[in-house]
């Protein structure tokens, strides 16, 4: 699993790429209500906004960690935006990637990287 | 530099998230904003408003001045007794809504905004030609709202010595003399609710803050204060109402009487009255996909009609709703009109007002 300094997470799951807001993402957006998904065959380059995730008091751009096309949304999201609150990895992933360079997510960080980051963020 | 109430380290131990709001560092959220707009909705909750103005007008002919320089009808407020008014400038557009409270018969305390409490002092200094005294006790004051259908009940366990059950509708107490160190009590608020705004000196403010979470109250963030007030359809000065949008588009008419003789403004208004209003104060709830959000256009037949001034989700409705301008022959009830919602035009319909009104 990779990390962005924008709090997403990209991870290989059966073979394709899923990435997500990072549970730190979510709770500092608070109750979200609302994704507006990309349509699928979307490409974009990295770090460009891919979609939005609008919580009560505010909206966020989401970005994709590393380019590529969208294969898939998580259409659960649609009637129950809340997953990304409850669940921000399992159940509250955003979009399926077709990624077109799996050498950017060198430009990412790992695990422990994003975590000592976090806990900088929180001092 | 931000400015902070005397809470803030009270906020930040109790882990609270700190956000900018008019110059303020205020908690946005304590633990979540739609648990907190809830508990409001159902129990009681408790704001900071600690950054809000206060000021005071005295003399001889503070009445007249009062009378002259705000929108509001003062001739039958009573000591003791609270009214909603606004200040106007010459065009008719509105420098700040204010709550104003007669203290005695030549003596008024004003609650004004935060980020205008400044201009809105040199602004009636200004126009002060009745030579009456003027006071901004900003520095001096702190205000604690508490809000919710349990806030009589918790208010008056605390002030066990005086009658809050008695108190009406924009009527309050005051403890002691408010210009020399005393409390004002009073039944206002911001939330749709029942409710109370306490105005106290700052330094006897944690107290209170802490003795009533100590009596069951649970501390609001900024998060909540927006969207229960938006439910409510209270206005906000900077949003719904604005220095360059006449008071008439704002539907507080309730805060300017012509019947009045002469108050600052009102040439202006009758003017724009007999001419028409361009743009009305309306509320829509969205039909499709998304949430309206401050700044967003409103179209109709793919001409830009008017704009979104707040907009949220609202916790208790589950809805997403907007408070916006447009064009007035178009504010009408049922009236179906499109948001751009980043560059995707969705549909929304305007309703009556307000979103929610308590049980």
């Amino acid at each position: 699993m990779w990390y962005t300094k924008e709090h997403e997470w990209i991870a290989k799951v059966d073979g394709s790429y899923k990435m997500g807001i990072t549970d730190y993402a979510q709770s500092e957006l608070g109750d979200v209500v609302f994704v507006d998904f990309p349509d699928a065959g979307a490409e974009f380059a990295q770090g460009e906004t891919a979609l939005n995730v609008e919580s009560v008091k505010a909206v966020s751009d989401v970005y994709l960690p590393i380019a590529g096309k969208i294969l898939a949304v998580n259409e659960a999201l649609n009637d129950s935006p809340q997953l990304i609150n409850e669940s921000p990895v399992a159940d509250g992933w955003l979009l399926e990637v077709d990624v077109a360079d799996e050498a950017q997510l060198d430009t990412l960080m790992n695990e422990e990287d994003y975590k000592s980051y976090v806990s900088e963020l929180s001092k | 530099m931000l400015r902070k109430t005397i809470l803030h380290p009270l906020h930040k131990e109790a882990g609270a998230k700190l956000m900018d709001f008019a110059g303020w560092e205020v908690p946005v959220q304590f633990t979540s904003l739609s648990e907190e707009h809830n508990q409001v909705r159902s129990d009681i909750g408790i704001f900071d408003v600690s950054h809000m103005g206060e000021l005071f007008c005295r003399g001889e002919k503070a009445f007249e001045f009062l009378q002259r320089v705000t929108s509001n009808d003062l001739s039958k407020l009573k000591i003791g007794k609270a009214k909603y008014s606004l200040l106007l400038n010459e065009e008719g557009g509105v420098v700040d809504d204010l709550i104003i409270y007669r203290l005695s018969e030549d003596s008024f305390f004003i609650c004004a905004n935060a980020s205008n409490a400044e201009k809105d002092f040199t602004w009636l200094s200004a126009q002060n030609r009745e030579g009456v005294e003027l006071l901004n006790q900003t520095e001096s004051f702190g205000q604690i709202a508490i809000q919710g259908p349990n806030a009589e009940k918790i208010l008056s366990r605390h002030y066990e010595d005086f009658d809050i059950s008695g108190l009406g509708f924009f009527s309050f107490l005051e403890i002691g003399d408010a210009t020399n160190g005393g409390t004002i009590v009073a039944r206002t608020g911001y939330t749709g609710e029942d409710g109370f705004e306490v105005f106290l000196p700052t330094e006897s403010t944690p107290q209170l803050w802490k003795e009533l979470i100590g009596l069951g109250a649970k501390p609001i963030g900024f998060g909540a204060r927006d969207t229960l007030r938006l439910e409510a359809a209270l206005p906000l000065h900077g949003h719904e109402l604005r220095e360059d949008l006449p008071a008439k588009s704002s539907n507080v008419s309730c805060a300017v009487k012509f019947k009045k003789k002469d108050f600052v403004g009102k040439e202006a208004l009758e003017r724009i009255q007999k001419s028409g209003i361009e743009f009305t104060l309306i509320g829509v709830e969205v039909e499709g996909r998304g949430l309206v959000r401050e700044g967003m256009e409103l179209f109709f037949n793919d001409e830009k009609v008017g704009w979104v001034s707040s907009g949220t989700q609202t916790p208790t409705l589950g809805k997403a709703i907007g408070l916006g301008f447009v064009k007035t022959e178009l504010a009408i009830f049922g009236q179906e009109l499109f948001a751009n919602i980043r560059n995707r035009m969705v549909p929304v319909r305007t309703v009556e007002l307000p979103f929610y009104r308590r049980g």
